[in-house]
C-alpha cells in the first residue's frame, strides 16, 4: 500500500524548496531525507532533547514536534542558516569552537539555534537568560558551562561588531 | 519513533473541523501545535487514522477582553500568552504558570487549548484553569456548549469533550480587588519536565489585610487537578495568620490519594503537597499584601 503524498513548499534558509511528502514525516525528516539538509541533528524523536530545533517563522521550535505538511508555507532557518554569507562559521559558531563548547557535537545544532534564538531578542544575555534559552537541550558532554561562556563571548562579539 | 501513517486535512474554519468531526467518528484527532499529541504518535501509544489541523484557523488564535473575563482561543500559543502584558496583569497566574511549561521550542508551538484537552493530570495550565474556574467553549454541529473548568477534567488525558468537539476559547476570571496575589510553584525532576506536584494560588486582601476572596488547588498528585473551595472559603474573613494557611494547606494535602511510581513514592507526594500548598498561600498573600 503506497501512502498518500502532500505537497509542501518551504523557504530553508531564505531558499524555496517543494517537496511531496507522506502526512507522518516529521519537519527534521523532511529537512535531513527530502531537502538534504542535515546539519540539524534528529536525537530522541519525541521532543525531550532539543537537538532538531530550528527556526520557524523567526521563532525556535523542535522540528521533531512539527509534521512536515504542517510547515507547508513557513519559513525555516536551520543551523546552515546561521553561517556567514561565504559559507564560514558565524560569530557564535565561531565561539563555540573558541571557548569548546562541544565534544562530541550532537547537540551542537540544537544548541546553536537556542542561542541564536536568545540573541535575537537579547544583546546582552545573563547567565541565567542563557541557562533559561538552552533549558530545553541536553548536552552529555560539555556540563554546559562552556556554552554558557560560549554564547556570552558571541554576544560581546557580535556587541563590538554592532559598535 | 516515527508516526504510524495517517490521512491529513486542513479545516479552513471551526465549523468546517466540526463538520469533518462529526463525519469521521470517533478514530480522528484534532492538532494545532501538536506538542503533546506528536510524541504519543511517535511512540505509537495513539494511532488515529485521520488528522484534522485547525492550526491555520485565524479565528483561534486570539486574547479579548469581556467584563471580568479573559478570553483566549483555543490555538493562541502558549508563548503568546505568556508575552501578553495585559493577560499577565489581569490573569496574572497564566504567565507564572507558563514559566513552569515546556520550554520556549514548545511554548512556541504548544496552544492554550492544546494543553487543557490533552489534559494531563501534572501540566500547569489544566490547574490555573481550574483554580480560576475557567469556562471552557467547546463547540461541535449542533452548537456551543460552556463547561466549568470543575466538570472538565475527568481523569489523565481524559476531559468531558466529546469525540465530536472542537475546544473553541477558554474564559478566565479576572479577579478584581487592587490587593489581588497570586503565586504557582512546583517540584519536578528538571525545569520544564511534568510536575511531581504543582500548586498555585490566589488570594484578594482588603484595606485591613482580611481575606475577601481565596482559590488554591494541587496537580500531579491524583488523576486530575484538583481545587479546594471549601478550605478556600475557611480564609475569608482571615487575617490569613500563618496558622491558619497550614491548617488549610495540611487539609488540602490529605484530601489527595496520590499514586507511586518510578518519579516519586505516595508519600513523597503527599508531603510535596503540603509543603508546596503553604508555599503558593504564603506567597500569594505576601504578594497581595505588598500592594497598598
Amino acid at each position: 500500500m503506497s501512502e498518500t503524498l502532500y505537497p509542501v513548499t518551504l523557504e530553508v534558509n531564505g531558499v524555496l524548496h517543494t517537496a511531496r511528502v507522506p502526512a507522518r514525516l516529521s519537519l527534521v525528516d523532511c529537512l535531513r531525507d527530502e531537502l538534504r539538509l542535515t546539519g540539524t541533528h534528529i536525537g530522541c524523536e519525541h521532543g525531550i532533547c532539543g537537538a532538531c530545533s530550528v527556526m520557524l517563522d523567526g521563532e525556535p521550535v523542535r522540528s521533531c514536534l512539527m509534521f512536515a505538511v504542517q510547515a507547508d508555507g513557513h519559513k525555516v532557518t536551520t543551523v546552515e542558516g546561521l553561517t556567514n554569507a561565504d559559507g564560514t562559521p558565524g560569530i557564535l559558531q565561531d565561539s563555540f569552537c573558541e571557548k569548546h563548547a562541544l565534544q562530541c557535537g550532537y547537540c551542537t545544532s540544537g544548541m546553536l539555534i537556542a542561542a541564536h534564538a536568545l540573541l535575537q531578542t537579547v544583546k546582552r544575555p545573563t547567565d541565567e537568560q542563557i541557562r533559561e534559552a538552552i533549558g530545553g537541550n541536553l548536552c552529555r558532554c560539555t556540563g554546559y558551562q562552556q556554552i554558557v561562556d560560549a554564547v556570552k563571548h558571541a554576544a560581546a562579539r557580535l556587541g563590538e561588531k554592532g559598535r | 519513533m516515527k508516526a504510524a501513517s495517517f490521512d491529513y486535512v486542513r479545516a479552513a474554519s471551526v465549523a468546517e473541523a466540526c463538520e469533518m468531526l462529526r463525519q469521521d467518528g470517533d478514530d480522528v484527532k484534532l492538532i494545532a501545535g501538536g506538542q503533546s499529541l506528536m510524541p504519543m504518535m511517535a511512540m505509537r501509544l495513539t494511532r488515529p487514522f485521520r488528522l484534522i489541523d485547525i492550526d491555520q484557523i485565524g479565528a483561534l488564535k486570539f486574547i479579548a477582553f469581556g467584563e471580568n473575563v479573559a478570553r483566549t482561543g483555543a490555538c493562541t500559543r502558549q508563548s503568546a500568552i505568556a508575552r501578553d502584558e495585559a493577560l499577565a496583569a489581569h490573569v496574572p497566574l497564566l504567565r507564572k504558570a507558563l514559566a513552569w511549561v515546556g520550554h520556549v521550542q514548545t511554548r512556541n508551538r504548544g496552544t492554550v487549548g492544546g494543553s487543557l484537552a490533552h489534559a494531563d493530570p501534572a501540566a500547569e495550565l489544566p490547574l490555573v484553569a481550574r483554580v480560576l474556574d475557567a469556562q471552557i467553549v467547546a463547540r461541535s454541529d449542533k452548537g456551543t456548549r460552556t463547561l466549568p473548568a470543575a466538570g472538565f477534567f475527568v481523569g489523565p488525558l481524559t476531559t468531558a469533550l466529546a469525540a465530536h468537539e472542537c475546544l473553541e476559547e477558554i474564559h478566565w476570571p479576572m479577579w478584581s480587588g487592587r490587593r489581588t496575589g497570586s503565586a504557582f510553584t512546583e517540584v519536578s525532576r528538571r525545569h520544564g519536565d511534568f510536575a511531581i506536584v504543582e500548586a498555585c494560588a490566589q488570594i484578594v486582601l482588603d484595606d485591613d489585610g482580611r481575606c475577601t476572596r481565596a482559590s488554591f488547588g494541587l496537580g500531579g498528585g491524583g488523576t486530575a487537578p484538583l481545587a479546594f473551595p471549601a478550605l478556600a472559603a475557611r480564609l475569608n474573613g482571615s487575617m490569613l495568620e500563618d496558622a491558619v494557611l497550614q491548617s488549610v494547606a495540611h487539609d488540602a494535602a490529605n484530601e489527595l490519594d496520590p499514586g507511586g511510581d518510578l518519579h516519586a513514592s505516595a508519600g513523597y507526594r503527599k508531603h510535596l503537597a503540603a509543603v508546596l500548598a503553604i508555599r503558593v498561600l504564603r506567597a500569594a498573600y505576601d504578594e497581595a499584601r505588598s500592594k497598598p
